[in-house]
């Protein structure tokens, strides 16, 4: 047995089967449930490294920053006075649960990129709380990224990271940062929190990318 | 794996023997994968409990109603089998070997498995940083590492929040706001704070600390288990 001698691509090299385990838990395997992960069902864990922050909304607002022509700054209102759009996605977290069909609202990153004029490749996400993480800038426009302020009907409550959070639901769900307040834009990668800390660069979670190397 | 032993009625110690093991941080996880005969997979993150100076690595995995994975560790597992584990994992929730100042450790359950490692670290380093435990079980028998917590040489407070013995002079309720200002350190002290548990247990105990006046920056926490609703 050694520890890092798993293909994590595969997940299959070597072969190892654990003796008496049947996974008799499974259930007919989704094909929607990216390797590794398991159907959490209804719950919905919470997973953060610090206290849950308390931004007043008087206070609250989201900044697109770093390499841009001009910064872009939305308050509260000017946020909820955005476009929005109902997003209804599966969300696969590194700890190996999956959620089917969680249901949220709020503005397209899109939208909030707006007119911005920039060379950048690369975003940092940083939140309330001191939390960061990085993307490739195409991972969060085209329409597969949002700031989300809704979930299940209901304004986003503070441990699932209210006011309102990231959502980037084609990466493992750490790259979703929770009280996000902006994004920084580079022409170089500067990794984030848990990046930092060994985690994948990227996160896709059909190729278990969970930590570095992987 | 060289031992699976009762550690509570519902958590069980798993003692391993690991073949190159690099080394670990007190506060540090492993991932645990196995495999059926068909190649389904099943893999989940438990803590390490036993210290980096141990010649064995202890996990102590507590069973979920209906858990796949921690079924099989704490119920079909036995000494000589093979177990497949990833790790190190995890810089963060860890033992500040090189900080200054006092630490606070607050658990709630299995929560206390980290701190293990934590307190185990600290007796073979012979650190004269100040330590302190904050444990919250449901009853005397769910208290995990009572052998390791009796030689840790630090305070440690328990509360018993379901069941207590009789004659039981400790304290018996949840952790509050009150609790923590009369059983951990001061925030004028600055302690570096470490919180795991269940996610509402965290959520309370984090929230408090700041309402003390605790630095949010200096608040450390690990939530697993129990999942909320939305």
């Amino acid at each position: 047995m050694g520890a890092n001698d798993i293909d994590p691509n595969t997940g299959t090299t070597p072969r190892f089967v654990s003796r008496g385990f049947t996974g008799r838990a499974r259930r007919a395997r989704s094909a929607r449930l990216p390797p590794g992960q398991y159907d959490v069902g209804t719950g919905f864990p919470v997973l953060s490294a610090g206290p849950t922050p308390n931004t007043h909304l008087s206070r609250w607002d989201f900044t697109v920053q770093g390499q841009v022509d001009q910064v872009r700054h939305y308050s509260w209102a000017e946020f909820r006075s955005l476009p929005r759009e109902d997003v209804e996605v599966d969300i696969h977290c590194v700890t190996s649960w999956s959620k089917f069909d969680t249901r949220w609202e709020g503005v397209s990153v899109d939208t909030l990129l707006g007119d911005v004029e920039s060379e950048a490749e690369y975003a940092l996400a940083f939140s309330d709380g001191g939390y960061t993480t990085n993307l490739p800038l195409a991972d969060l426009t085209g329409g597969r990224a949002w700031v989300v302020d809704t979930y299940d009907g209901a304004p986003l409550r503070p441990e699932h990271g209210g006011p309102a959070r990231l959502l980037v639901p084609h990466l493992y769900f750490w790259k979703s940062a929770k009280w996000v307040r902006g994004l920084v834009l580079g022409e170089v990668e500067e990794l984030g929190f848990w990046e930092r800390f060994g985690y994948h660069r990227y996160g896709d979670p059909w190729r278990q990318q969970r930590y570095a190397g992987d | 794996m060289l031992s699976v032993t009762a550690e509570t009625p519902t958590a069980s110690r798993l003692r391993l023997a690991v073949h190159d093991w690099a080394g670990h941080d007190a506060g540090q996880h492993v991932d645990v994968r196995l495999t059926a005969p068909d190649g389904y997979t099943a893999q989940r993150s438990y803590s390490i409990a036993s210290p980096p100076q141990a010649p064995h690595l202890d996990l102590v995995v507590e069973r979920l109603e209906d858990g796949e994975v921690s079924g099989y560790l704490t119920e079909e597992l036995r000494g000589g089998d093979l177990l497949e584990l990833r790790g190190p994992i995890g810089g963060y929730f860890v033992w500040p070997a090189t900080a200054a100042g006092p630490v606070q450790l607050i658990a709630g359950g299995s929560g206390v498995v980290p701190f293990l490692s934590m307190l185990g670290h600290h007796r073979a380093t012979r650190s004269e940083t100040q330590v302190r435990l904050l444990y919250s079980a449901r009853s005397e028998a769910d208290l995990i590492g009572t052998g390791e917590l009796a030689g840790a040489g630090i305070s440690t407070t328990v509360t018993l929040t379901r069941a207590a013995p009789p004659g039981w002079e400790g304290l018996r309720r949840r952790v509050d706001v009150t609790m923590l200002a009369e059983h951990t350190l001061a925030p004028e002290r600055s302690p570096l704070v470490f919180v795991c548990g269940p996610t509402s247990f965290v959520e309370t105990v984090a929230a408090g600390l700041l309402s003390l006046g605790h630095d949010q920056s200096r608040i450390k926490t690990e939530r697993f288990g129990a999942t909320g609703g939305p």
